[in-house]
C-alpha cells in the first residue's frame, strides 16, 4: 500500500512538471506555428504530431538509447560531470514532455490562430508593441486552449504506459508509476491492489475532466 | 498636421497609385467605389501594412525608401471596420488600453473628454458581449481618441448599424468634428456620409486618384461621378438669418438669396449647410407665381451632363455658388437649356447640416 501511495505522488510529480515545461515551451512553438508564413512549416507541424501516430514504445526505445550513457545526449551529460537519464526521473519527464507534445501544441496553436489578425492589429493601432501584444491580448484570448492543452497534457502524463517503462524501467521511488504499478499488480495476481490503483486513477482524472467542465461551461475537449 | 501618402499598392491583378494630401484639420473623406483600395490605403497609412512609398505627417517620415516606423509607433488613431472590441476587457479597459501605453507628455485629449463626446458614462462597466452595434462603434472611435492621436483613420465606422443608429453615430463624429482639432480621414463609399460629414474629398477610382478637393466642388462637378450618380446633391454655405414663429419656419441665407427650412433652434448668425439632392431641384425659364415650393431662386445654366438614357444632370450657378438639378432629357429639351441661360430653380426640400 504504502508503495502505491508512492507510485501515485511519483505520477502526480511527474504530470505537474511535464505539463509545466510542456506549457513554457509548448507556448512559443504554437505561437510560431499559428503565425509563421514559412514555407516548410509543415515539416515541423508533422514532426510535432509525430507522438500522436508512433507506437510509445518506439518513441521510448530511441529516447533510451538518446538519454542512456552511450547516447548523445546521455554521454554528453556524463562528459560535463553529470548523469546520464535512463532510468531516472528526470529521464521520464524528457519521455513525458516528448510524447505529450501534440496534446499541448496543438490546442494552443488552434487557439491561437482563432484570435485572428484583427485583435493583434487594433493593440497595435493602440501603442502596443509585438510583445506587449503578445501578453495582453493573444495570452488573455487563448485561454480556453490553455485549459484545453493543461487538462490533455496533464491528463497524457498520468496515463502514459509505454514510453516510461521503456526509459524508465519501475524503480519504486525513482521511476515507478501508477499505470506500471498497476501493471505489476495484475502480473502478480494482487487484483485488490490494482483495483485501488486504477479506481484512484479512474476518479483522479474524472474528477479533474469534472472540475474544468464546470468552471469551463463551454469546455470542449476534441474540439476547443 | 497636413499627411502626405504616395503609395503604390500592388496584389495580384488589383493596383492602385494612391498619391494625395490630408489636409491638416477639418474631415477628408476618403471616397470611391468597392474595391477600390480604400481600406488598403488607410491599412498602409497606419502601418499595418506595407507597400511601396512614401507616407509623413508634417515633418515626421513614417515610410519611404528606407525606413518603416511600425504601427505602433505611428500617433494614429484607427476605427476598425467591425468594432473589434477586446472581448477579455470591460469597456472601461478597452477605452484604457491604449491610454496606458502612451507616455504622460503625449496625452492631449482626455479619456473623460472623449467619453463625454461619444456619451459612454453609462456603459463603462459593460463587457463588449452586453453593447449594441452602434455603442460598440462608439467605443471604439473612443478608444481610439483616447490615444491622442495626430490623424484620426476611420473605416467605414457606420457599416453594420442599422438607419438611426447610422444618423446617431453621425451626430457623435459631428461633434467630434466641432470640438476636436484632429484631422480626420474617414473612408466610405457612400454618398450620403461623406456628403453629410466630411470637408475635403479625396476621389479614388481605376487605380488611382481621381480628383481631390473641398466637399462642396467634388459634390457639383460634371466629370465626376458623384454629381452623376443617382443621389447627386449639392452643399451651399449660409447663416441663420431669423426665424418665422407662426409657421415655425428657419430662414438661412445662402448663395444671395434667403431659403425658408422647417424650423432649426439655431441662434441667428449660425453658420450652417444646406444640402439640396438633385432630384429635389426643379427648373422654370418663370418664376412661377401659384406654386407650395417656397425656395425659388435665380440662377444661370453653367453645363448640362446626361445621366442614364432619360435624365441630365444640370449645373446651375447661383452667385458664387452651385446648385445640380436632376430632370429628364425631355424636359431640357422643352426648355432648350443651355450653357448661360437665365432660369429659375425651385428646391422642394432643403436639409440644413450644423
Amino acid at each position: 500500500m504504502n508503495a502505491d501511495l508512492t507510485a501515485l505522488t511519483l505520477t502526480l510529480q511527474l504530470a505537474v512538471v511535464s505539463t509545466a515545461i510542456l506549457l513554457v515551451l509548448g507556448t512559443p512553438l504554437a505561437w510560431w506555428l499559428a503565425t509563421s508564413n514559412w514555407r516548410f512549416k509543415f515539416l515541423v507541424e508533422a514532426l510535432v504530431a509525430l507522438p500522436l501516430v508512433l507506437p510509445p514504445t518506439v518513441l521510448g526505445f530511441y529516447l533510451l538509447v538518446a538519454l542512456g550513457p552511450a547516447g548523445p545526449v546521455g554521454s554528453l551529460l556524463e562528459a560535463l560531470g553529470g548523469r546520464h537519464l535512463a532510468f531516472t526521473f528526470s529521464g521520464l519527464v524528457v519521455g513525458s514532455v516528448v510524447y505529450s507534445l501534440p496534446f499541448v501544441v496543438q490546442p494552443l496553436a488552434d487557439a491561437f490562430a482563432r484570435i485572428g489578425q484583427r485583435p493583434l492589429e487594433v493593440a497595435a493601432t493602440l501603442r502596443a508593441g509585438p510583445l506587449d501584444r503578445f501578453f495582453s491580448v493573444a495570452l488573455p484570448l487563448a485561454r480556453p486552449g490553455f485549459i484545453t492543452a493543461t487538462v490533455l497534457g496533464f491528463a497524457h502524463t498520468l496515463g502514459e504506459f509505454g514510453v516510461v517503462l521503456m526509459i524508465g524501467g519501475n524503480i519504486p521511488g525513482e521511476t515507478q508509476v501508477v499505470s506500471i504499478a498497476i501493471y505489476d499488480h495484475v502480473e502478480s495476481l494482487r487484483y485488490t491492489n490494482a483495483h485501488w490503483l486504477a479506481g484512484g486513477l479512474l476518479a483522479l482524472s474524472f474528477l479533474l475532466l469534472v472540475g474544468v467542465y464546470a468552471v469551463n461551461r463551454r469546455f470542449r475537449l476534441l474540439h476547443p | 498636421m497636413t499627411l502626405r501618402a504616395d503609395l503604390e499598392i500592388r496584389r495580384g491583378d488589383f493596383r492602385l497609385d494612391a498619391n494625395f494630401s490630408v489636409p491638416g484639420a477639418g474631415v477628408s473623406g476618403l471616397f470611391g467605389p468597392s474595391g477600390a483600395g480604400k481600406t488598403s490605403v488607410l491599412r498602409a497609412i497606419a502601418g499595418l501594412d506595407r507597400h511601396p512609398g512614401v507616407v509623413r505627417l508634417g515633418g515626421t517620415v513614417w515610410q519611404d525608401a528606407e525606413c518603416f516606423v511600425p504601427a505602433h509607433e505611428r500617433a494614429v488613431g484607427y476605427v476598425f471596420q467591425e468594432s473589434s472590441l477586446f472581448p477579455h476587457l470591460d469597456v472601461r479597459a478597452n477605452l484604457e488600453f491604449g491610454l496606458k501605453r502612451l507616455p504622460e507628455a503625449k496625452r492631449r485629449v482626455s479619456l473623460s473628454r472623449a467619453i463625454e463626446l461619444l456619451g459612454l458614462e453609462k456603459l463603462l462597466d459593460r463587457t463588449p458581449a452586453g453593447l449594441s452595434g452602434g455603442e460598440a462603434r462608439r467605443v471604439s472611435i473612443a478608444r481610439a481618441l483616447a490615444v491622442s492621436p495626430a490623424i484620426l483613420l476611420l473605416d467605414e465606422p457606420l457599416t453594420g448599424l442599422d438607419a438611426a443608429r447610422r444618423s446617431e453615430t453621425l451626430s457623435y463624429l459631428d461633434s467630434l468634428r466641432r470640438e476636436l482639432e484632429i484631422p480626420v480621414l474617414y473612408v466610405s463609399h457612400v454618398h450620403d456620409e461623406v456628403a453629410r460629414i466630411a470637408d475635403h474629398l479625396i476621389l479614388l477610382g481605376e487605380g488611382i486618384v481621381q480628383s481631390t478637393g473641398p466637399i462642396d466642388e467634388m459634390l457639383t462637378r460634371l466629370d465626376l461621378p458623384l454629381a452623376t450618380g443617382p443621389d447627386a446633391e449639392s452643399l451651399l454655405q449660409g447663416r441663420v438669418a431669423g426665424h418665422d414663429e407662426r409657421y415655425d419656419l428657419t430662414f438661412v441665407d445662402a448663395a444671395g438669396c434667403r431659403f425658408a427650412v422647417p424650423h432649426r433652434e439655431l441662434a441667428d448668425g449660425t453658420p450652417v449647410r444646406l444640402r439640396i439632392a438633385a432630384r429635389d431641384v426643379s427648373l422654370t425659364l418663370q418664376p412661377a407665381t401659384e406654386t407650395s415650393i417656397l425656395n425659388v431662386l435665380p440662377a444661370t445654366v453653367e453645363a448640362l451632363a446626361n445621366t442614364g438614357a432619360a435624365e441630365v444632370t444640370v449645373r446651375l450657378r447661383i452667385g458664387e455658388e452651385v446648385l445640380l438639378a436632376r430632370i429628364t432629357r425631355k424636359s431640357a429639351d422643352l426648355l432648350a437649356l443651355e450653357s448661360g441661360k437665365p432660369v429659375f430653380a425651385q428646391a422642394k426640400s432643403v436639409a440644413v447640416l450644423t
